[in-house]
């Protein structure tokens, strides 16, 4: 395989703040780590993810984070930016 | 409502599951780590990736925690009382059969109260699809010990541990003649929604128990005090074994760390569904 021809692909994340219950599968089960805990809190008190610093094109959109959120609170959605380099 | 613009991230209302859910309804009530919110987002994925229009589609519910999940899809669903999800839904898909329906369920409404329905549905071998959300407990009504707790499981009713023979559910629906049979857990999402979309196209009784975390009620008192560690407990100890040959094998035991938990879809059987013979 030739892996200086393969494409990585990109997503985005979108947060849904006010769902989410903080209850840590997304940030744990996310492959690359991408996210993190906000500073800030929803109404009910609740950190929501963030993007940590540094890794705002490292997400693969693999969709697990979306996949696994029980309160359907976050998504991603896959960027046309080249990003082959991950 | 005041949430600060983080940078890095973009805050939206919508999810794009929402169309087939009652976004009004959201955040839901269910606690945080809870795994029945997964499944009702796995059911919504499956109904978008089906094919059939989700006018077609019926969701039945029991009572419990679980029975939630017809409150909370955009589709037509039915509440009903308490045991009684599978003759609601027997009843639709007999004088539907152009339905796809399907019972979201818990394990102490299907097999303890509803037990007998439950069995009687899958001898019928009635064209329906049942997703069992097994979380080892009675988890609304407080933590009591129900059929599929294990055990040495500790509970308000069983504080000194459960001294009871566990439920192997998938096990059970096999001897009762179910065309497919599987078990997976919350964390196994993407296998999970396509044991639900083989569900869904396939005639005759089909059956998937799927383990779901519940912190607050069984959790506590077994060392799960969160979501995540019953989670993490799956990824450990998980194996995923399709068409597993000797269905007692797939016992659980919880307490036991090095008891593995076999995962997969396990029966698939063509059986003649009701009525085809009629």
């Amino acid at each position: 395989m030739d892996l200086s021809r393969a494409q990585v692909p990109h997503g985005l994340v979108h947060v849904i703040a006010e769902r989410c219950k903080q209850c840590d599968f997304c940030i744990s089960y996310c492959p690359v780590d991408v996210l993190e805990y906000s500073e800030d809190t929803n109404s009910k008190g609740h950190h929501f993810p963030v993007v940590a610093a540094g890794k705002e094109q490292a997400c693969v959109f693999c969709r697990f984070c979306d996949l696994i959120c029980p309160e359907l609170a976050i998504f991603t959605s896959e960027s046309q930016a080249d990003a082959s380099d991950g | 409502m005041s949430i600060p613009v983080e940078a890095n991230i973009s805050l939206v209302d919508k999810h794009p599951a929402d169309d087939l859910l009652r976004a009004d309804r959201f955040p839901h009530i269910l606690c945080p780590g809870c795994g029945i919110g997964t499944v009702i987002h796995t059911y919504v994925r499956a109904i978008m990736e089906s094919g059939v229009d989700p006018d077609r589609h019926v969701c039945v519910s029991g009572i419990g925690c679980s029975g939630r999940a017809a409150g909370y899809v955009n589709v037509d669903s039915y509440h009903a009382t308490h045991g009684r999800a599978l003759p609601f839904a027997l009843g639709i898909a007999l004088h539907k059969p152009d339905l796809v329906v399907t019972v979201i369920s818990g394990d102490g409404d299907l097999t303890a109260i509803g037990g007998n329905h439950f069995i009687h549905a899958a001898r019928r071998n009635i064209n329906l699809n049942v997703i069992c959300i097994n979380n080892f407990n009675y988890g609304m009504t407080g933590g009591q010990t129900g059929p599929t707790s294990p055990k040495g499981a500790r509970s308000p009713t069983a504080p000194d541990g459960n001294q009871d023979h566990p439920f192997i559910l998938p096990h059970l629906a096999h001897a009762i003649g179910a065309s497919f049979v599987s078990r997976w857990t919350v964390l196994h999402v993407r296998q999970f929604q396509e044991a639900v979309l083989r569900m869904m196209e396939k005639d005759g009784f089909c059956f998937t128990e799927v383990l779901a975390p519940c912190p607050t009620s069984f959790g506590r008192p077994n060392n799960f005090a969160q979501g995540l560690h019953e989670m993490e407990m799956y990824r450990d100890r998980c194996h995923i074994e399709n068409g597993v040959s000797r269905m007692s094998d797939l016992q659980i035991d919880i307490m036991d760390p090095d008891w593995p938990i076999i995962v997969g879809n396990f029966v698939d059987v063509e059986r003649g569904s009701y009525g085809e013979h009629a």
